[in-house]
Protein backbone atom coordinates (compact mmCIF):
# COMPACT_ATOMS: atom_id res chain seq x y z
CA UNK A 1 0.00 0.00 0.00
CA UNK A 2 1.37 3.62 -0.82
CA UNK A 3 1.87 6.32 2.13
CA UNK A 4 0.30 9.10 1.88
CA UNK A 5 3.51 10.76 1.03
CA UNK A 6 3.89 8.67 -1.85
CA UNK A 7 0.21 9.57 -2.84
CA UNK A 8 0.55 13.25 -2.76
CA UNK A 9 4.42 13.02 -5.16
CA UNK A 10 2.06 11.02 -6.92
CA UNK A 11 -0.26 13.76 -7.63
CA UNK A 12 2.34 16.03 -8.13
CA UNK A 13 4.81 13.79 -10.75
CA UNK A 14 1.25 12.63 -12.34
CA UNK A 15 2.78 11.76 -15.61
CA UNK A 16 4.45 8.86 -13.56
CA UNK A 17 1.28 7.05 -13.58
CA UNK A 18 0.55 7.59 -16.90
CA UNK A 19 3.33 6.12 -17.92
CA UNK A 20 2.79 3.39 -15.77
CA UNK A 21 -0.13 2.31 -17.25
CA UNK A 22 1.18 2.90 -21.24
CA UNK A 23 -0.35 6.50 -21.55
CA UNK A 24 1.98 8.93 -22.94
CA UNK A 25 1.21 12.32 -21.71
CA UNK A 26 -0.35 13.46 -24.47
CA UNK A 27 -3.54 11.30 -23.83
CA UNK A 28 -3.03 11.28 -19.72
CA UNK A 29 -5.92 12.70 -18.33
CA UNK A 30 -4.65 14.59 -15.16
CA UNK A 31 -2.31 16.82 -18.47
CA UNK A 32 -5.16 17.17 -19.95
CA UNK A 33 -7.24 18.66 -17.33
CA UNK A 34 -4.06 20.98 -16.63
CA UNK A 35 -3.84 21.77 -20.29
CA UNK A 36 -7.84 22.89 -20.11
CA UNK A 37 -7.53 25.07 -17.34
CA UNK A 38 -4.43 27.14 -18.58
CA UNK A 39 -6.63 27.08 -21.78
CA UNK A 40 -9.54 28.47 -19.86
CA UNK A 41 -7.59 31.02 -18.43
CA UNK A 42 -6.00 31.89 -21.14
CA UNK A 43 -9.57 32.42 -22.69
CA UNK A 44 -11.06 34.25 -20.60
CA UNK A 45 -8.08 36.89 -20.23
CA UNK A 46 -8.44 37.59 -23.96
CA UNK A 47 -12.11 37.81 -23.64
CA UNK A 48 -11.79 40.29 -21.10
CA UNK A 49 -9.11 42.31 -22.98
CA UNK A 50 -10.89 42.22 -26.46
CA UNK A 51 -14.46 43.23 -24.81
CA UNK A 52 -12.97 46.22 -22.81
CA UNK A 53 -12.32 47.92 -25.91
CA UNK A 54 -15.94 48.50 -27.22
CA UNK A 55 -18.67 47.52 -24.29
CA UNK A 56 -19.35 48.38 -20.99
CA UNK A 57 -18.16 46.25 -17.94
CA UNK A 58 -21.17 44.37 -17.03
CA UNK A 59 -21.41 43.01 -20.11
CA UNK A 60 -17.81 42.15 -20.37
CA UNK A 61 -17.76 40.32 -17.41
CA UNK A 62 -21.17 38.27 -18.47
CA UNK A 63 -18.98 37.79 -21.89
CA UNK A 64 -15.70 36.39 -20.00
CA UNK A 65 -18.10 33.92 -17.81
CA UNK A 66 -19.53 33.09 -21.16
CA UNK A 67 -16.38 31.89 -23.13
CA UNK A 68 -15.05 29.99 -19.71
CA UNK A 69 -18.25 28.10 -19.83
CA UNK A 70 -18.23 27.49 -23.57
CA UNK A 71 -14.78 25.62 -22.82
CA UNK A 72 -14.96 24.36 -19.90
CA UNK A 73 -18.23 22.03 -19.95
CA UNK A 74 -17.12 19.85 -22.92
CA UNK A 75 -13.30 20.02 -22.32
CA UNK A 76 -14.08 18.69 -18.94
CA UNK A 77 -16.74 16.08 -20.26
CA UNK A 78 -13.72 14.98 -22.93
CA UNK A 79 -11.36 15.01 -20.10
CA UNK A 80 -13.51 12.71 -17.95
CA UNK A 81 -14.25 10.06 -20.70
CA UNK A 82 -10.67 10.04 -21.47
CA UNK A 83 -10.27 9.11 -17.61
CA UNK A 84 -13.10 6.77 -17.64
CA UNK A 85 -11.25 4.79 -20.18
CA UNK A 86 -8.02 5.22 -18.99
CA UNK A 87 -9.08 3.61 -15.06
CA UNK A 88 -10.95 0.92 -17.12
CA UNK A 89 -7.68 -0.14 -19.06
CA UNK A 90 -5.62 -0.12 -15.49
CA UNK A 91 -8.28 -2.09 -13.93
CA UNK A 92 -7.98 -4.63 -17.14
CA UNK A 93 -4.33 -4.60 -16.89
CA UNK A 94 -4.03 -5.18 -12.83
CA UNK A 95 -7.19 -7.67 -13.11
CA UNK A 96 -4.86 -10.07 -15.78
CA UNK A 97 -1.98 -10.00 -12.97
CA UNK A 98 -3.82 -10.65 -9.96
CA UNK A 99 -6.04 -13.36 -11.78
CA UNK A 100 -2.06 -14.70 -13.22
CA UNK A 101 -0.51 -14.58 -10.29
CA UNK A 102 -3.26 -16.51 -8.37
CA UNK A 103 -3.16 -19.23 -11.07
CA UNK A 104 0.27 -19.62 -10.54
CA UNK A 105 0.07 -20.79 -6.31
CA UNK A 106 -2.16 -23.98 -7.67
CA UNK A 107 -0.26 -24.84 -10.98
CA UNK A 108 3.42 -24.48 -8.82
CA UNK A 109 1.99 -27.12 -6.77
CA UNK A 110 0.88 -29.53 -9.21
CA UNK A 111 4.43 -29.04 -10.79
CA UNK A 112 5.80 -29.92 -7.69
CA UNK A 113 3.47 -33.01 -6.93
CA UNK A 114 4.53 -33.77 -10.16
CA UNK A 115 7.83 -33.86 -9.54
CA UNK A 116 7.70 -35.99 -6.90
CA UNK A 117 5.61 -38.31 -8.31
CA UNK A 118 7.38 -38.68 -11.41
CA UNK A 119 10.48 -38.57 -10.15
CA UNK A 120 9.93 -41.72 -8.41
CA UNK A 121 10.90 -40.70 -4.65
CA UNK A 122 7.58 -41.40 -3.76
CA UNK A 123 7.95 -45.37 -4.96
CA UNK A 124 7.96 -46.84 -8.35
CA UNK A 125 4.97 -46.09 -10.87
CA UNK A 126 4.00 -48.68 -13.48
CA UNK A 127 4.34 -47.71 -17.39
CA UNK A 128 0.84 -46.78 -17.41
CA UNK A 129 0.55 -44.34 -14.41
CA UNK A 130 4.19 -42.90 -16.12
CA UNK A 131 1.94 -42.17 -19.21
CA UNK A 132 -0.94 -40.19 -17.46
CA UNK A 133 1.54 -38.46 -15.18
CA UNK A 134 3.40 -37.21 -18.37
CA UNK A 135 0.16 -35.85 -20.01
CA UNK A 136 -0.82 -34.52 -16.74
CA UNK A 137 2.48 -32.68 -16.90
CA UNK A 138 2.85 -32.00 -19.75
CA UNK A 139 -1.12 -29.79 -20.09
CA UNK A 140 -0.13 -28.34 -16.29
CA UNK A 141 3.45 -26.67 -18.12
CA UNK A 142 0.89 -25.59 -21.02
CA UNK A 143 -0.95 -23.66 -18.24
CA UNK A 144 2.05 -22.50 -16.81
CA UNK A 145 3.16 -20.73 -20.18
CA UNK A 146 -0.15 -19.58 -20.46
CA UNK A 147 -0.41 -17.83 -17.41
CA UNK A 148 3.79 -16.65 -17.51
CA UNK A 149 2.35 -15.13 -21.55
CA UNK A 150 -0.67 -13.01 -19.60
CA UNK A 151 1.79 -11.72 -17.41
CA UNK A 152 4.04 -11.04 -20.12
CA UNK A 153 0.97 -9.37 -21.45
CA UNK A 154 0.80 -7.02 -18.55
CA UNK A 155 4.68 -6.56 -18.06
CA UNK A 156 4.71 -5.34 -21.83
CA UNK A 157 1.63 -2.83 -21.10
CA UNK A 158 3.36 -1.42 -18.41
CA UNK A 159 6.78 -1.50 -19.90
CA UNK A 160 8.42 -3.10 -17.20
CA UNK A 161 9.01 -6.06 -19.75
CA UNK A 162 12.88 -6.63 -18.44
CA UNK A 163 15.36 -8.33 -20.92
CA UNK A 164 18.64 -9.93 -20.19
CA UNK A 165 21.46 -8.81 -22.58
CA UNK A 166 23.83 -12.17 -23.11
CA UNK A 167 25.60 -13.41 -25.50
CA UNK A 168 23.40 -15.78 -27.22
CA UNK A 169 23.88 -18.64 -30.28
CA UNK A 170 20.41 -17.90 -32.54
CA UNK A 171 21.20 -21.41 -33.63
CA UNK A 172 21.15 -23.45 -30.92
CA UNK A 173 18.22 -21.94 -29.62
CA UNK A 174 16.37 -22.89 -33.11
CA UNK A 175 17.99 -26.54 -32.54
CA UNK A 176 16.13 -26.61 -29.12
CA UNK A 177 12.79 -25.46 -30.14
CA UNK A 178 12.90 -27.37 -32.97
CA UNK A 179 14.07 -30.25 -30.75
CA UNK A 180 11.25 -29.85 -28.37
CA UNK A 181 8.44 -29.33 -31.00
CA UNK A 182 9.05 -32.41 -33.15
CA UNK A 183 6.91 -34.28 -31.57
CA UNK A 184 4.11 -32.21 -32.43
CA UNK A 185 5.39 -31.66 -35.85
CA UNK A 186 5.47 -35.84 -36.27
CA UNK A 187 1.97 -35.94 -34.49
CA UNK A 188 0.48 -33.95 -37.21
CA UNK A 189 2.83 -35.01 -40.31
CA UNK A 190 4.46 -32.16 -40.85
CA UNK A 191 8.06 -32.38 -42.01
CA UNK A 192 10.02 -29.58 -39.55
CA UNK A 193 13.54 -28.96 -40.81
CA UNK A 194 16.56 -26.77 -39.98
CA UNK A 195 19.86 -26.43 -41.70
CA UNK A 196 21.92 -24.65 -39.07
CA UNK A 197 24.90 -22.49 -40.82
CA UNK A 198 27.92 -22.83 -39.84
CA UNK A 199 28.60 -23.10 -35.76
CA UNK A 200 29.08 -20.04 -33.53
CA UNK A 201 27.92 -17.97 -36.88
CA UNK A 202 24.95 -16.26 -35.48
CA UNK A 203 25.88 -14.43 -32.34
CA UNK A 204 23.67 -11.63 -30.71
CA UNK A 205 22.97 -10.28 -27.19
CA UNK A 206 19.72 -10.66 -26.08
CA UNK A 207 17.61 -12.48 -23.51
CA UNK A 208 17.78 -16.58 -23.88
CA UNK A 209 14.22 -17.44 -22.39
CA UNK A 210 12.63 -14.45 -24.70
CA UNK A 211 14.45 -15.18 -27.81
CA UNK A 212 13.50 -18.80 -27.21
CA UNK A 213 9.80 -17.75 -27.10
CA UNK A 214 10.21 -15.40 -30.16
CA UNK A 215 11.08 -18.67 -31.86
CA UNK A 216 9.01 -21.36 -30.21
CA UNK A 217 6.32 -19.07 -30.98
CA UNK A 218 6.64 -19.01 -34.75
CA UNK A 219 7.47 -22.60 -35.15
CA UNK A 220 4.64 -23.57 -33.31
CA UNK A 221 2.46 -21.33 -35.31
CA UNK A 222 4.00 -23.06 -38.55
CA UNK A 223 3.16 -26.30 -37.35
CA UNK A 224 -0.43 -25.49 -36.10
CA UNK A 225 -1.70 -23.85 -39.09
CA UNK A 226 -0.47 -26.05 -41.75
CA UNK A 227 -2.88 -28.23 -43.55
CA UNK A 228 -2.90 -32.24 -42.51
CA UNK A 229 0.42 -32.80 -44.57
CA UNK A 230 3.06 -30.05 -44.94
CA UNK A 231 6.51 -28.59 -44.42
CA UNK A 232 7.86 -26.07 -41.94
CA UNK A 233 11.43 -24.67 -42.85
CA UNK A 234 13.41 -22.64 -40.98
CA UNK A 235 16.34 -20.61 -41.62
CA UNK A 236 18.04 -18.88 -40.33
CA UNK A 237 21.31 -16.28 -41.64
CA UNK A 238 23.34 -12.93 -41.05
CA UNK A 239 23.05 -9.93 -42.97
CA UNK A 240 26.00 -8.08 -44.31
CA UNK A 241 27.28 -8.87 -40.41
CA UNK A 242 24.84 -6.66 -38.58
CA UNK A 243 22.16 -8.49 -38.33
CA UNK A 244 20.83 -12.27 -37.88
CA UNK A 245 17.61 -12.80 -39.54
CA UNK A 246 15.40 -16.00 -39.11
CA UNK A 247 12.37 -17.23 -41.49
CA UNK A 248 9.70 -19.89 -40.55
CA UNK A 249 8.24 -20.79 -43.60
CA UNK A 250 4.96 -23.16 -44.08
CA UNK A 251 2.33 -24.23 -46.84
CA UNK A 252 -0.16 -23.70 -44.36
CA UNK A 253 -3.67 -22.27 -44.32
CA UNK A 254 -1.88 -18.61 -44.61
CA UNK A 255 -4.09 -15.59 -43.83
CA UNK A 256 -6.27 -13.41 -45.37
CA UNK A 257 -5.46 -10.27 -46.43
CA UNK A 258 -8.15 -7.99 -45.15
CA UNK A 259 -7.04 -9.58 -41.50
CA UNK A 260 -2.85 -9.47 -42.53
CA UNK A 261 -2.79 -5.93 -41.01
CA UNK A 262 -4.22 -6.93 -37.70
CA UNK A 263 -1.91 -9.98 -37.40
CA UNK A 264 0.70 -8.88 -34.45
CA UNK A 265 -2.25 -7.22 -32.12
CA UNK A 266 -2.78 -9.15 -29.22
CA UNK A 267 -5.68 -11.42 -28.59
CA UNK A 268 -5.81 -11.98 -32.55
CA UNK A 269 -6.83 -14.78 -34.14
CA UNK A 270 -7.65 -14.71 -37.95
CA UNK A 271 -11.24 -16.34 -39.08
CA UNK A 272 -10.18 -18.92 -41.23
CA UNK A 273 -7.72 -20.28 -38.02
CA UNK A 274 -9.99 -21.09 -35.96
CA UNK A 275 -11.54 -23.62 -38.67
CA UNK A 276 -8.25 -25.13 -38.32
CA UNK A 277 -7.01 -24.99 -34.37
CA UNK A 278 -9.52 -24.50 -31.66
CA UNK A 279 -6.37 -24.25 -29.21
CA UNK A 280 -4.70 -20.61 -29.69
CA UNK A 281 -4.72 -16.86 -27.14
CA UNK A 282 -3.38 -14.72 -30.14
CA UNK A 283 -1.18 -13.66 -27.61
CA UNK A 284 2.31 -15.52 -28.97
CA UNK A 285 2.96 -13.10 -32.32
CA UNK A 286 1.85 -9.79 -30.00
CA UNK A 287 4.70 -10.92 -27.27
CA UNK A 288 7.56 -11.63 -30.12
CA UNK A 289 6.75 -8.39 -31.33
CA UNK A 290 7.26 -6.74 -28.41
CA UNK A 291 10.50 -8.88 -27.73
CA UNK A 292 12.14 -8.02 -31.20
CA UNK A 293 11.59 -4.39 -31.11
CA UNK A 294 12.94 -4.03 -27.78
CA UNK A 295 15.87 -6.04 -29.12
CA UNK A 296 16.31 -3.06 -31.35
CA UNK A 297 14.81 -5.63 -34.29
CA UNK A 298 12.07 -6.29 -36.91
CA UNK A 299 9.05 -8.87 -37.39
CA UNK A 300 7.07 -9.17 -40.47
CA UNK A 301 5.86 -11.68 -42.92
CA UNK A 302 4.28 -12.35 -45.78
CA UNK A 303 1.05 -14.65 -46.84
CA UNK A 304 -1.04 -15.95 -49.36
CA UNK A 305 -4.43 -17.63 -48.20
CA UNK A 306 -4.41 -21.26 -49.05
CA UNK A 307 -0.45 -21.30 -49.64
CA UNK A 308 1.02 -20.83 -46.90
CA UNK A 309 2.99 -17.96 -44.61
CA UNK A 310 6.84 -17.20 -44.26
CA UNK A 311 7.23 -15.29 -40.95
CA UNK A 312 10.66 -13.38 -40.35
CA UNK A 313 12.82 -11.47 -38.04
CA UNK A 314 15.36 -9.52 -37.66
CA UNK A 315 17.90 -8.73 -35.06
CA UNK A 316 20.98 -7.01 -34.50
CA UNK A 317 24.38 -8.57 -33.75
CA UNK A 318 26.17 -6.11 -31.81
CA UNK A 319 25.28 -5.31 -27.92
CA UNK A 320 23.52 -1.85 -27.34
CA UNK A 321 24.03 0.54 -25.55
CA UNK A 322 22.57 -0.26 -21.73
CA UNK A 323 22.97 -3.40 -20.53
CA UNK A 324 19.59 -3.33 -18.97
CA UNK A 325 16.63 -2.54 -21.31
CA UNK A 326 13.11 -1.47 -20.50
CA UNK A 327 10.25 -1.35 -23.38
CA UNK B 1 25.57 -33.93 11.21
CA UNK B 2 22.54 -32.69 9.03
CA UNK B 3 21.86 -29.22 7.45
CA UNK B 4 19.11 -27.13 9.18
CA UNK B 5 16.45 -25.89 6.62
CA UNK B 6 13.97 -23.35 7.85
CA UNK B 7 10.66 -23.56 5.08
CA UNK B 8 8.48 -20.55 5.35
CA UNK B 9 5.38 -21.06 2.96
CA UNK B 10 1.66 -20.74 3.24
CA UNK B 11 0.50 -23.18 0.53
CA UNK B 12 0.85 -26.81 2.19
CA UNK B 13 0.85 -28.76 -0.78
CA UNK B 14 4.34 -26.86 -1.44
CA UNK B 15 5.42 -27.05 1.95
CA UNK B 16 5.14 -30.63 1.80
CA UNK B 17 6.59 -31.77 -1.55
CA UNK B 18 10.12 -29.47 -1.13
CA UNK B 19 9.92 -30.76 2.75
CA UNK B 20 9.39 -34.59 1.48
CA UNK B 21 12.38 -34.14 -1.30
CA UNK B 22 14.73 -31.92 1.16
CA UNK B 23 14.33 -34.93 4.10
CA UNK B 24 14.92 -37.46 1.65
CA UNK B 25 18.36 -36.05 0.56
CA UNK B 26 18.95 -35.99 4.30
CA UNK B 27 18.25 -32.23 5.23
CA UNK B 28 16.68 -31.82 8.88
CA UNK B 29 13.90 -29.28 7.90
CA UNK B 30 11.54 -27.13 9.64
CA UNK B 31 8.24 -26.06 7.97
CA UNK B 32 6.49 -22.84 9.28
CA UNK B 33 3.33 -21.23 7.36
CA UNK B 34 3.60 -17.84 8.51
CA UNK B 35 5.93 -14.86 9.14
CA UNK B 36 5.85 -14.56 12.69
CA UNK B 37 7.01 -18.22 13.44
CA UNK B 38 9.23 -17.86 10.89
CA UNK B 39 11.32 -15.25 12.87
CA UNK B 40 10.94 -17.33 16.00
CA UNK B 41 11.95 -20.33 14.45
CA UNK B 42 15.10 -18.89 13.31
CA UNK B 43 16.00 -17.70 16.34
CA UNK B 44 15.53 -20.88 18.40
CA UNK B 45 16.52 -23.26 15.48
CA UNK B 46 19.24 -21.74 14.24
CA UNK B 47 19.06 -22.76 10.62
CA UNK B 48 21.77 -22.84 8.07
CA UNK B 49 19.52 -21.78 5.39
CA UNK B 50 16.17 -20.07 5.21
CA UNK B 51 13.59 -20.30 2.24
CA UNK B 52 11.15 -18.18 2.58
CA UNK B 53 7.91 -17.13 0.28
CA UNK B 54 7.17 -13.49 0.26
CA UNK B 55 3.20 -13.80 0.34
CA UNK B 56 2.52 -15.06 3.96
CA UNK B 57 0.03 -14.69 6.29
CA UNK B 58 1.04 -12.43 9.73
CA UNK B 59 3.99 -10.68 8.47
CA UNK B 60 5.19 -11.11 4.71
CA UNK B 61 8.57 -11.91 3.41
CA UNK B 62 10.10 -8.95 3.07
CA UNK B 63 9.03 -7.98 6.72
CA UNK B 64 10.88 -11.57 7.77
CA UNK B 65 13.85 -10.23 5.68
CA UNK B 66 14.57 -7.38 6.80
CA UNK B 67 14.11 -8.71 10.55
CA UNK B 68 16.74 -11.15 9.78
CA UNK B 69 19.43 -9.03 8.26
CA UNK B 70 18.77 -6.52 11.12
CA UNK B 71 19.80 -9.17 13.73
CA UNK B 72 23.48 -9.56 14.25
CA UNK B 73 23.10 -13.34 15.31
CA UNK B 74 20.80 -13.82 12.06
CA UNK B 75 21.73 -11.72 9.37
CA UNK B 76 24.97 -14.08 8.08
CA UNK B 77 21.90 -17.15 7.29
CA UNK B 78 21.48 -17.14 3.55
CA UNK B 79 17.68 -16.46 2.04
CA UNK B 80 16.29 -18.10 -0.61
CA UNK B 81 13.33 -16.19 -1.67
CA UNK B 82 10.57 -18.71 -2.95
CA UNK B 83 7.57 -16.66 -4.59
CA UNK B 84 5.57 -16.77 -7.44
CA UNK B 85 5.86 -13.01 -7.71
CA UNK B 86 8.28 -12.13 -10.65
CA UNK B 87 7.93 -8.15 -10.92
CA UNK B 88 10.77 -6.09 -11.38
CA UNK B 89 10.07 -4.23 -8.41
CA UNK B 90 9.64 -7.29 -6.15
CA UNK B 91 12.86 -8.98 -7.51
CA UNK B 92 15.24 -5.86 -7.09
CA UNK B 93 13.87 -5.14 -3.50
CA UNK B 94 13.78 -8.75 -2.42
CA UNK B 95 17.74 -9.07 -3.73
CA UNK B 96 18.17 -5.45 -1.83
CA UNK B 97 17.10 -6.72 1.63
CA UNK B 98 19.49 -9.47 1.18
CA UNK B 99 18.04 -12.59 -0.18
CA UNK B 100 20.95 -14.94 -1.89
CA UNK B 101 18.60 -16.14 -4.63
CA UNK B 102 15.13 -15.25 -6.31
CA UNK B 103 13.68 -18.09 -7.95
CA UNK B 104 10.17 -18.42 -9.08
CA UNK B 105 7.98 -21.67 -7.98
CA UNK B 106 5.77 -21.86 -11.19
CA UNK B 107 9.18 -22.16 -13.30
CA UNK B 108 11.45 -24.61 -11.48
CA UNK B 109 10.99 -28.34 -10.87
CA UNK B 110 11.55 -29.48 -7.73
CA UNK B 111 15.08 -30.69 -8.69
CA UNK B 112 16.53 -27.67 -9.80
CA UNK B 113 15.05 -26.05 -6.51
CA UNK B 114 17.23 -28.66 -4.44
CA UNK B 115 20.26 -27.97 -6.88
CA UNK B 116 20.10 -24.21 -6.20
CA UNK B 117 20.03 -24.87 -2.07
CA UNK B 118 22.72 -27.45 -2.72
CA UNK B 119 24.73 -24.80 -4.47
CA UNK B 120 23.85 -22.18 -2.42
CA UNK B 121 24.97 -24.51 1.44
CA UNK B 122 28.27 -25.75 -0.48
CA UNK B 123 26.69 -29.22 -0.87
Amino acid sequence: MKTRREKIIDQIFFWRECKEYGLSVWVCPNFLFLVMGILTIVGMLATYEISQGFTEEGFAALLVALVALVIFVPGSIIVQSFEKMATANRMKTEFVSIVSHQLRSPSSAVKWSLNLLMGNRLGDLTPKQKEYLDLVHYNNERMIKLVNDLLNISRIEKGELFLNQNELDVAELIKKVVDSLSPLAKSSNINLNFNPPHNGELKVYGDEVYVGVVIYNLVDNAIRYSKKEGDVEVKAFLIEDKKVRVEVKDNGVGIPKKEQALIFQKFFRSKNIAKHQSDGTGIGLFIAKAVVEQMGGAIGFSSKEDEGSTFWFEVPTGQRKSKKTFI
Amino acid sequence: MSKKILFAEDEEVLLRSLTEILTQEGYDVTGVMDGESAIEQVTKNNPDLILLDLILPKKDGFEVLKSLKAGETTKHIPVIVLTNLESLGDISRALEAGASAYLVKANYDLEDVLKKIEAVLGT
